[in-house]
């Protein structure tokens, strides 16, 4: 707001171009250096990881034992690892294992938060009071300890590791949705929908839904970096990833066992998460500055 | 005053109470088993195993046994590892010490640095000094913990050799681990403390304290900082369960005692009530430092009231 009021003049010229939320919101994406940064570099890492078989000749999985322990050159960027894997090529081709297992994680997580906290802030009353006491059992526990619970209790797999993320993250969206919910309820809007006949499921899908939408979207992009944190973390115990999986956790577990005589492969598959965690934070940070700020503080 | 610590201290009970009843449902009702897993692993016949399984009260309904383990843990029953033939609960105490440990450490690292890069970067607002704080802070929040763990081991344990590679047996030795662990928690703190300084700084408060003349320093420590820092000690409080879910995964790193390290080793070893007690201990613990943060958030902002 007050940016706009001090550009009142160069306001005034654009104000005429930019009638759409979307192009309104392009434009606040763009003027956050971060947040383009962090697209190109989430722009880049994709691409290297679909076309993971055209950036290396090198295959992620069969040995090469003449290889074996070579620190980074000209042929192996990376280095290689005990069976003479090139580390560059496992890096790249865990970065589909990592970013996939991370995606389906949030998308479990939100998917879930979001029909909880729809339901909740929709009826209100027990319905409402009985979720949220559960949430906040949920909450209660710390992320990566609940996590780890699930994945005991299911059995240590990528699949189970998915869910357990997913479903620990849930509160979150929940709780942010079922906000928005409330608010949403009291517009003039929703009560017309009513009069005119609409159904709870009308009024929810068609007319509630769309409000969550913001929060939700930002917090499943600053959710990516800590679902792909927690994978990571969770193969490393050994919970995940099975080898010889180029899952980048593992790689790091890997390299742990050799660290004093070849610090490259646990060295350069952390980097790539660093990469992917921070590129994905900086799109987040911008995607909430441009569509929430009321977020800012809390998430 | 009286009625509002009592209130909170009745909410947390609840909430333990809640997340253990959801931790025992979690691990006895989920597919997959643990409790087979653990006595096949135990090495015991299918006679054996039907005779410990009726033994330790698996083949009663589910809801007797949740009865039975609510009875049992109200009085500091968690049951008895299979493996060493202890109970559960002395085991996890012995541990709690080396774990509060690092969290403790790790709390310090995280508000000394957090505060000093998201103070400053509030006050230097927009200038170089604030872009390159907020993107050191968001460099730290994006390290996997572990892998910065391993990274402190090579660098200044086996090759400047300052440091222990691992173990927890002196003071020296949580240095690297506290560091691994505190640096992401400084890089969540800085960001909030630079919005929460930020915010105070405009306040009407601020500025009626610049308009009569206050120095600039004074401005800032003694009329900003001292509110900004009230909302930092919830958000401690609330992140306590970062660190401690992240010392679990630190301890495995460098091979330190505590919790963390013993729920994983009785995973592996499926040690089922030994993981069940550890899990739900952590998770009291935290619920205990909010409750604690709760009351204490009274004594530092005495404008809360405690209707």
């Amino acid at each position: 707001m007050a940016e706009a009021a001090s550009a009142a003049p160069a306001a005034h010229r654009t104000i005429g171009h930019e009638r759409t939320p979307t192009q309104i919101f392009l434009r606040e994406f763009r003027r956050n250096r971060g947040a383009v940064v962090g697209t190109v570099l989430f722009a880049i890492l994709i691409l290297l990881v679909i076309f993971a078989p055209y950036v290396t000749r090198f295959d992620p999985v069969e040995p090469n034992y003449a290889a074996r322990f070579s620190p980074p050159t000209a042929e192996h960027w990376f280095g290689t690892d005990r069976n003479g894997r090139d580390i560059f090529t496992r890096v790249v081709y865990g970065g589909r294992i990592s970013l996939l297992v991370g995606v389906v994680a949030v998308a479990i997580g939100s998917i879930l938060g979001t029909v909880f906290g729809l339901i909740s802030g929709f009826y209100g009353g027990v319905i409402d009071n009985a979720l949220m006491r559960f949430m906040d059992f949920v909450l209660a526990m710390p992320g990566i300890l609940l996590a780890i619970t699930i994945v005991f209790a299911l059995g240590p797999s990528l699949v189970n590791v998915m869910i357990a993320v997913g479903f620990s993250t849930m509160p979150q969206y929940a709780r942010v949705v079922r906000a928005s919910v409330l608010s949403a309820k009291q517009l003039p809007y929703v009560e017309a929908a009513r009069a005119a006949g609409a159904g709870d499921g009308a009024v929810m899908g068609r007319h509630i839904l769309p409000n969550v939408f913001a929060p939700v979207l930002v917090l499943a992009t600053l959710g990516l970096g800590s679902a792909v944190l927690s994978v990571a973390a969770l193969s490393f115990l050994g919970l995940g990833a099975a080898p010889p999986t180029p899952e980048w956790g593992l790689l790091i577990s890997d390299g742990r066992g050799v660290l004093r005589r070849s610090w490259w492969v646990a060295t350069f598959p952390g980097l790539a998460i660093m990469v992917t965690v921070l590129a994905v934070n900086l799109i987040g940070d911008g995607l909430r500055d441009a569509l929430d700020p009321r977020l800012r503080g809390q998430v | 005053m009286i009625g509002y610590v009592v209130n909170r201290t009745l909410a947390a009970v609840v909430v333990v109470f809640g997340v253990s009843s959801l931790v025992f449902f979690m691990l006895h009702l989920l597919p997959g088993d643990a409790v087979t897993i653990m006595l096949s692993e135990f090495g015991a016949s299918a006679v054996e195993e039907q005779q410990l399984r009726e033994q330790l009260g698996l083949t009663d309904p589910i809801l007797v046994q949740y009865g039975r383990f609510l009875a049992n843990a109200v009085q500091g029953d968690f049951g008895t590892s299979l493996f060493s033939r202890r109970p559960v609960l002395p085991q996890i105490f012995e541990q709690l010490p080396k774990t509060l440990e690092l969290a403790v450490a790790a709390t310090i690292v995280g508000v000394l640095f957090g505060a000093f890069f998201g103070i400053t970067a509030a006050v230097m607002r927009n200038t170089w000094w604030d872009s390159i704080s907020m993107l050191i802070s968001l460099l730290a929040l994006s390290m996997p913990n572990f892998w910065l763990g391993l990274i402190f081991i090579f660098v200044f344990s086996l090759n400047l050799g300052w440091f222990p590679v691992q173990g927890s047996d002196t003071l020296w030795h949580v240095v690297l681990p506290a560091f691994a662990l505190g640096l992401s928690f400084a890089g969540l703190l800085a960001r909030l403390f630079r919005s929460t300084m930020l915010e105070v700084l405009g306040q009407d408060f601020v500025r009626t304290a610049r308009a009569k003349g206050v120095a600039e320093p004074s401005v800032i420590n003694r009329h900003a900082l001292k509110n900004a820092l009230i909302p930092i000690v919830t958000v401690i409080g609330i992140n306590f369960g970062f660190l401690l879910g992240g010392s679990v995964i630190i301890e495995i790193v460098f091979a330190r005692q505590g919790i963390g390290n013993l729920i994983i080793k009785a995973i592996f070893a499926h040690d089922f009530y030994l993981v069940q007690g550890g899990i739900i201990v952590t998770a009291a613990l935290f619920v205990l430092v909010n409750l604690i943060v709760d009351l204490t958030y009274g004594i530092l902002d005495p404008r809360i009231s405690y209707a």
